[in-house]
């Protein structure tokens, strides 16, 4: 048994200790808001934080996670989360919307720690999370009005 | 429960009250599919998520039922098409909303039951699928009537309730109101009473400028559950006892199984069988995890006999040759084989254009199980009525015994509509022979999605042409090389004509160009690499084998590429339409700077025309960035302009990634790309500031979810031809000699 602090709560999973966290949280948990698309860390769709910052779920074992705090696109409750979430639905950033929990995961923690970004600073964040139905304009809007609204 | 079935001549009315709690329904039964009907028990599923209870049908009649007005005043709207990001369901239940006289916020969408008889494609006979961009132009009177219809009945409801004439009855968001006697009643309150009034005959459609909800910036009705991470694709469905299955395929096409030891795949904790499957040895674990375990220490030898061995590179040193002959006759006017032997400027190019992958953010992936009625599958299906077929193959069932649960699908681009239905197959086979009822998930990695094939196929183009003494062009040939999408498939009576596959020349053989003496030919080759339809199909390659051949033209004349363009489709308003309206708002005759350069193209594709202008910046390093995309689209009535927005930048973003990097090569027969590392698409940091302008228009609706992506290839290439003076013959586009 492998203990982890999971939206804020103590979670015991059954998994072999290499699982990657992805797996763990998706057939362990049944928490499946966190996607697989490619995993070796290239595409961005499994982002989750660990202590707040995102992290590629897939290539992360779940032994690794220790006492961090895991936080999925299921346990938001933060005031940059709501604002990423709000733009996102009010600008209809998603299509298929298989990659948007990984970009609003990775868009929330650009804001976490850059309350203000540039375009530049944008893409530099979020060039690890691709979107195959180019929904890419739309995320630039969002987390801009996002940042707006949480002047 | 009570069913009350009243008979209106042709047409029938259902209603069903669905026990406690569950509200009144009130269902549409439309004309026009008077057929044998499909047993009660197939008709009575409403698909997954129904909160408001069943349809019933009557016996006599299929139904065609695609609204339900529950008790609760929800407006449920039967969404027969797939929704993997192009906004059918928004598109669809707009249409129903609008009739209806529905506020938007009460409308609600459910996915369709699998069922040809109701939920055909109205283009594509008695089949159940969605593609080739025609979900609303195949729904575009179907689903207006169906609110039409619902709201005629709601207004006899209320008459008769009221002891008023129906025509001093107003409707407006979900509410019907009587003015003198100041009644007023909604939806849900007279869904009852709308259940036992006579179907008309015949409903009047709105005029266009009664519409409120057609043409306005309604929001996505997706757009919560995606935001929220509790939208549910088929890599989510999770149910008792599930087993996830891992497929080994063979390293090359045409490779098979010759014998395997699955020993130490059998010791790895949570596996739970190893089955021979005809596409691969197949794990089957409790999880994810365990069955990449298993899969990975399994030992296979592979008979390679048969395997194919060939490369990209030789494929298109035969294609090169190939083309350099005659083929099967596409189009022919005029004597282009003459005009061109005689011209005095004769321009020619070769061009290339490599497999392509779909790779959809989402792997290919599909649940089945065995039930005592038949098989159950839990896809984001594109195509229910093929997939039912394949499967019941598989079974030796009945079509219908096949039944689907509807999810989201994470993207497609033509990938799950997949002729063979290989993915589906697949699944079903390790079902089959795993042998018992468990629920199996059939898990793609990046690496089999991008590796077990089904890709655009590789082509060559070889293009030919002449210009008078004043520079217009008299004589245009092309010869188009690779393989036929729809050979060997169900659909080759269909789209293969004299030998010609209509998809391999879709683009050229429709040539809006003004030239006399105009010939395009095919060469359709055989290779066992499986190929088929990718976003926007033969525009694919041909839209950017015309519209930069066009540019070397116009070079060759000394003519603007505007100007030249204008002056060859002076018969062709709508190609104008887009093409002036793109080249205007991109200020097409504004100066840009030193190693800066602009392109045009413009392209009909599923009877929507897009012109696009793109503005390149060429890098000392000889790279490239694509810094601005203006997008013209003429597409009939933009029933969601926002939404056709979306599809036009999101649909452009699809292109460039193949005209930026994107390509599946073969070396000895092994695909090279696996993943995202090798297999390149646009990221964020290359994705152009994008405009998008929408031609006003009373035509009906066409699609919106292709016509965007080919177009974008050729305007960067000649936005890069601009810059440079150079030319480019092959995709991706690259700056290195």
């Amino acid at each position: 048994m492998i203990e982890i602090t999971l939206n804020g709560k103590t979670q015991s999973l059954d998994v072999a200790p290499d699982t990657p966290l992805l797996w763990a949280l998706r057939d362990g948990l049944g928490l499946t808001g966190t996607k697989f698309g490619c995993g070796i860390a290239q595409c961005g769709a499994c982002t989750v934080h660990l202590d707040g910052q995102p992290i590629r779920s897939c290539v992360t074992p779940v032994s690794a996670v220790g006492a961090k705090p895991v936080t999925t696109i299921e346990g938001l409750d933060s005031a940059p989360a709501r604002a990423v979430q709000a733009a996102w639905e009010s600008l209809d950033v998603v299509q298929c919307g298989y990659c948007q929990s990984g970009q609003i995961m990775a868009a929330i923690g650009l804001l976490s720690r850059n309350p203000h970004p540039t375009d530049k600073d944008i893409d530099e964040a979020m060039r690890g999370n691709i979107c195959r139905c180019n929904t890419y304009a739309r995320i630039r809007a969002a987390i801009q009005q996002a940042a707006r609204a949480l002047v | 429960m009570t069913n009350h079935d009243i008979d209106s001549g042709r047409r029938r009315f259902l209603v069903v009250s669905a026990g406690a709690g569950a509200g009144l329904t009130l269902g549409m039964v439309l004309a026009g599919c008077e057929r044998e009907a499909p047993p009660a028990e197939e008709q009575a599923q409403a698909g997954p998520g129904k909160a408001g209870g069943k349809v019933v049908a009557e016996s006599r009649f299929a139904p065609n039922a695609f609204v339900r007005i529950g008790g609760d005043n929800s407006v449920t709207v039967i969404a027969k098409h797939l929704e993997m990001g192009q906004g059918t369901y928004t598109g669809l239940a707009t249409l129903v909303a609008e009739e209806l006289d529905a506020a938007w916020s009460q409308v609600r969408v459910e996915a369709a039951p699998a069922d040809p008889e109701r939920y055909n494609n109205l283009f594509w006979g008695r089949t159940q699928g969605t593609g080739g961009s025609t979900s609303m132009a195949n729904s575009w009177e179907q689903m207006r009537k169906a609110g039409a219809t619902a709201r005629a009945m709601l207004v006899a409801a209320a008459a008769q309730a009221w002891d008023v004439a129906e025509d001093q009855i107003e409707v407006s968001e979900g509410v019907l109101r009587h003015a003198g006697s100041q009644r007023q009643a909604s939806f849900g309150e007279l869904a009852e009473n709308a259940a036992r009034q006579p179907v008309p005959e015949d409903v009047m459609l709105k005029d266009p400028h009664e519409y409120r909800l057609i043409g306005a910036r309604l929001p996505r009705k997706d757009s919560k559950a995606k935001t929220d991470g509790s939208a549910r694709f088929t890599q989510d469905v999770q149910l008792p006892e599930m087993l996830t299955a891992l497929v080994a395929h063979p390293p090359r096409f045409g490779a098979k199984v010759k014998r395997f030891d699955a020993g130490k795949a059998r010791q790895v904790d949570g596996v739970a069988q190893v089955v021979q499957i005809p596409t691969g040895v197949a794990v089957l674990a409790r999880d994810f995890w365990s069955a990449k375990k298993g899969r990975d220490a399994l030992a296979i030898e592979w008979d390679e006999s048969g395997a194919f061995r060939q490369g990209s590179a030789e494929i298109f040193a035969r294609y090169s040759e190939l083309a350099r002959q005659p083929g099967s006759v596409a189009r022919d006017e005029g004597d282009s084989d003459g005009t061109l032997q005689g011209a005095a400027r004769r321009i020619e190019a070769e061009m290339h254009f490599p497999y392509l992958a779909h790779a959809a953010m989402e792997p290919m992936n599909c649940v089945v199980q065995r039930t005592a009625q038949g098989v159950e599958i839990w896809n984001g299906d594109q195509y229910q009525t093929p997939d039912q077929h394949a499967v019941a193959g598989v079974f030796g069932i009945e079509p219908q015994q096949v039944k689907i649960h509807m999810l989201y699908a994470g993207g497609s681009f033509g990938r799950r509509a997949n002729p063979q239905s290989d993915y589906v197959v697949e699944a079903a086979q390790i079902a089959k022979a795993s042998g018992g009822q468990r629920p199996v998930k059939l898990v793609w990695t990046r690496e089999d999605d991008m590796r077990a094939g089904y890709y655009r196929p590789l082509y060559l183009h070889r293009l030919e042409a002449a210009l008078d003494e004043n520079g217009n062009p008299i004589a245009w040939r092309q010869r188009i090389v690779g393989q036929s999408i729809a050979a060997g498939t169900a659909f080759e009576g269909m789209l293969v004509k004299d030998g010609v596959d209509v998809t391999s020349v879709e683009g050229a053989a429709n040539l809006p160009y003004a030239i006399p003496n105009l010939r395009v030919e095919l060469h359709t080759t055989e290779l066992p690499v499986p190929v088929q339809w990718w976003r926007s199909v033969g525009s694919t390659h041909t839209a950017f084998a015309v519209e930069t051949f066009i540019d070397r033209l116009a070079a060759e004349a000394g003519r603007d590429p505007l100007a030249f363009r204008q002056a060859l489709l002076r018969e062709q308003p709508r190609h104008l339409g887009v093409l002036n309206l793109a080249a205007e708002k991109a200020g097409w005759d504004r100066p840009l700077g030193q190693g800066r350069g602009r392109g045009i193209a413009v392209h009909e594709s599923f009877n929507s025309y897009v012109a696009q202008v793109a503005e390149v910046s060429v890098h000392p390093d000889n790279s490239f960035s694509v810094d601005r995309v203006v997008i013209a689209i003429d597409c009939g009535l933009a029933v969601n302009p926002d939404i056709v927005r979306a599809q036009m930048e999101g649909g452009m973003g699809y292109g460039l990634s193949a005209a930026l990097a994107s390509e599946i090569s073969l070396e000895d027969g092994r695909v090279v790309q696996g993943n995202f590392d090798t297999y390149r698409v646009l990221r964020i940091d290359q994705m152009p500031a994008v405009e998008v302008h929408i031609l006003p228009s009373s035509q009906p609706p066409t699609g919106v979810g292709e016509p965007a992506t080919p177009v974008i290839a050729p305007a960067v290439a000649n936005a890069l031809r601009a810059a440079t003076g150079r030319d480019f013959d092959r995709l991706p586009l690259s700056l290195s000699a």
